[in-house]
């Protein structure tokens, strides 16, 4: 589903990742761990070509979805972003009204007639499980509505046009501990249906959420691996040293 | 001395300050209003001079000034706010934004008499459009263009990229970005520019001097190749080269009066229409 090969990444001089290869399957749940700055974020945004919109960067290596290499000049990053939805670490609904937040990708994107957005907001809204929230307020801003409504909004956002890839970058890191395991559980939900991708610095999140763990250290992707594996005993001593708190 | 006494005579006197200020501003109202009242009637606001400008109204110099207003700010408003959106949105960091950027301010520190006798020479003798409120408004507008384009830029700049990057991460282009995110939340402090540009152009003399403005005109402009009277102009013909000067200043503060009262309102009406647009954005 989603797989890379030998991705090299720079920031003007700066090697960001360092040769990465990996893997991940359809519908689990994959989260990247490890210390600031250590790229994992940078990596999350190559799937979405996030990091095209940063001024001199470099890129080598292939980063392929459904056996497509998403940085082949044939491929139309509008059509991309729309397949690989991407939640940020900040809630950052726009200043419109509830309903028109989630219907903002699918008329930007000319997805179907008036019928079609109203029924499709409502249901991604049902998605990301806040509809019992907001469906008396659909026509009042969005920001109204708490950091971790707000959130979940970003991710009803995200699922309306229907991608089939979710990337996360520490989606719950800036809401309070009841809004993150809403969060949480939003994520097993949408396994069923979706590839997800979360960066995390929380590390109990990521033993919670994800099927697979990557380890990332100063730009190199340390192990990659089952969580349960990563989390109980993993192969690298740096994986060990980092989950048991010794370092970063 | 203690911190805290510094800190009451340091707020003292930024008080004592800020109340000279208002207190300026007042007494320059105050006294325009004082001298100027007794002339303001309805007659004085719809009709036109009479008697060598030492009776009547100034009903063509008000309408002159506000189709100058108008004029300028449809030429200046679109071009500076596109302007404004390639060089802060599209333009990337090269040097030719620097540039661009560099001029902009150059122009705006141009003298307005400068831009006046430029127009004459381009809109009025090379593109033939005489003495006309055309000729005057995109003198005007041409003026404020900096003011605009400025103000603009800084609106743009201080929508956080977040709503940026979120547009994009749904699949939406540039342009799309930028019409149905970035520009709705940027439009209250665009307003802001424009309600600025809006009491420049009203009460600027020089680049109409040349351009559109005519001594007296008991009839009002047709067209827009038209010659027109304007208040800042009419204000100084009274002042300057009236016959009677008892009789044609008490006019002249009240022309004043006038221009001060229009620049207020659409400020005010600014203002609302500002307070409206932040409102929809903010809550509903």
């Amino acid at each position: 589903m989603l797989e890379t090969k030998n991705i090299n990444f720079y920031y003007g001089n700066f090697h960001a990742l360092k040769n990465i290869s990996m893997k991940m399957e359809k519908n689990t749940v994959t989260a990247f761990i490890g210390p600031s700055g250590c790229g994992k974020s940078t990596f999350l945004r190559l799937f979405n070509r996030m990091n095209d919109l940063i001024d001199n960067t470099k890129l080598t290596g292939e980063c392929i979805i459904n056996d497509k290499n998403i940085y082949h000049k044939s491929v139309d990053v509008d059509e991309l972003r729309k397949n690989v939805g991407m939640v940020f670490q900040k809630p950052n609904p726009f200043p419109k009204t509830i309903f028109e937040n989630v219907a903002y990708g699918l008329r930007v994107n000319d997805m179907g007639d008036k019928h079609f957005i109203q029924q499709r907001v409502e249901e991604s809204i049902k998605s990301a499980a806040l509809w019992n929230e907001v469906k008396d307020k659909l026509h009042k801003s969005a920001f109204e509505l708490s950091g971790g409504q707000q959130q979940r909004l970003c991710i009803a956002r995200a699922l309306a046009v229907s991608p089939e890839v979710l990337l996360m970058d520490e989606p719950a890191s800036a809401l309070d501990p009841i809004s993150t395991s809403k969060i949480e559980e939003l994520i097993h939900e949408l396994k069923q249906q979706y590839t997800i991708v979360i960066v995390t610095h929380n590390m109990q999140q990521a033993a919670r959420v994800s099927d697979k763990t990557g380890f990332f250290m100063l730009g190199e992707l340390i192990e990659f691996n089952d969580t349960k594996k990563i989390f109980l005993n993993p192969d690298e001593e740096q994986t060990q040293n980092y989950i048991t708190g010794r370092f970063g | 001395m203690n911190k805290k006494t510094t800190q009451k005579i340091a707020f003292l006197s930024f008080r004592i300050l800020g109340i000279i200020v208002i207190a300026i501003l007042f007494w320059i109202l105050g006294f325009i209003i004082y001298n100027g009242i007794g002339v303001i009637n309805w007659n004085f606001l719809t009709t036109a001079p009479t008697d060598g400008m030492t009776a009547g109204g100034i009903f063509p110099a008000i309408v002159g000034t506000l189709c100058l207003v108008a004029g300028s700010m449809i030429i200046a408003f679109p071009l500076g706010v596109m302007s404004a959106i390639y060089t802060q949105e599209y333009a990337g960091k090269g040097w030719i934004v620097r540039f661009i950027r560099v001029m902009t301010s150059n122009l705006a520190s141009i003298p307005s008499i400068v831009f006046g006798l430029f127009g004459m020479a381009l809109f009025v003798n090379k593109l033939k459009f005489g003495d006309s409120i055309l000729a005057g408004s995109l003198t005007l507008g041409l003026l404020v263009l900096p003011l605009v384009i400025r103000t603009t830029e800084e609106a743009l700049k201080a929508i956080p990229n977040s709503f940026r990057t979120g547009s994009y991460a749904l699949g939406a282009s540039k342009l799309q970005t930028i019409r149905k995110v970035v520009l709705p939340m940027a439009m209250p402090n665009i307003f802001t520019g424009l309600i600025l540009s809006v009491g420049r152009v009203s009460g600027e003399t020089a680049p109409i001097l040349f351009t559109v403005a005519a001594y007296f005109l008991p009839k009002l402009p047709t067209s827009i190749f038209d010659q027109a009277m304007a208040l800042p102009y009419h204000l100084y013909v009274l002042a300057t080269s009236g016959t009677n000067i008892d009789k044609t200043l008490p006019i002249a503060y009240g022309t004043a009066l006038v221009l001060i009262a229009i620049v207020l309102i659409m400020n005010l009406l600014a203002a609302f229409i500002r307070k409206r647009l932040n409102k929809k954005l903010k809550s509903h």
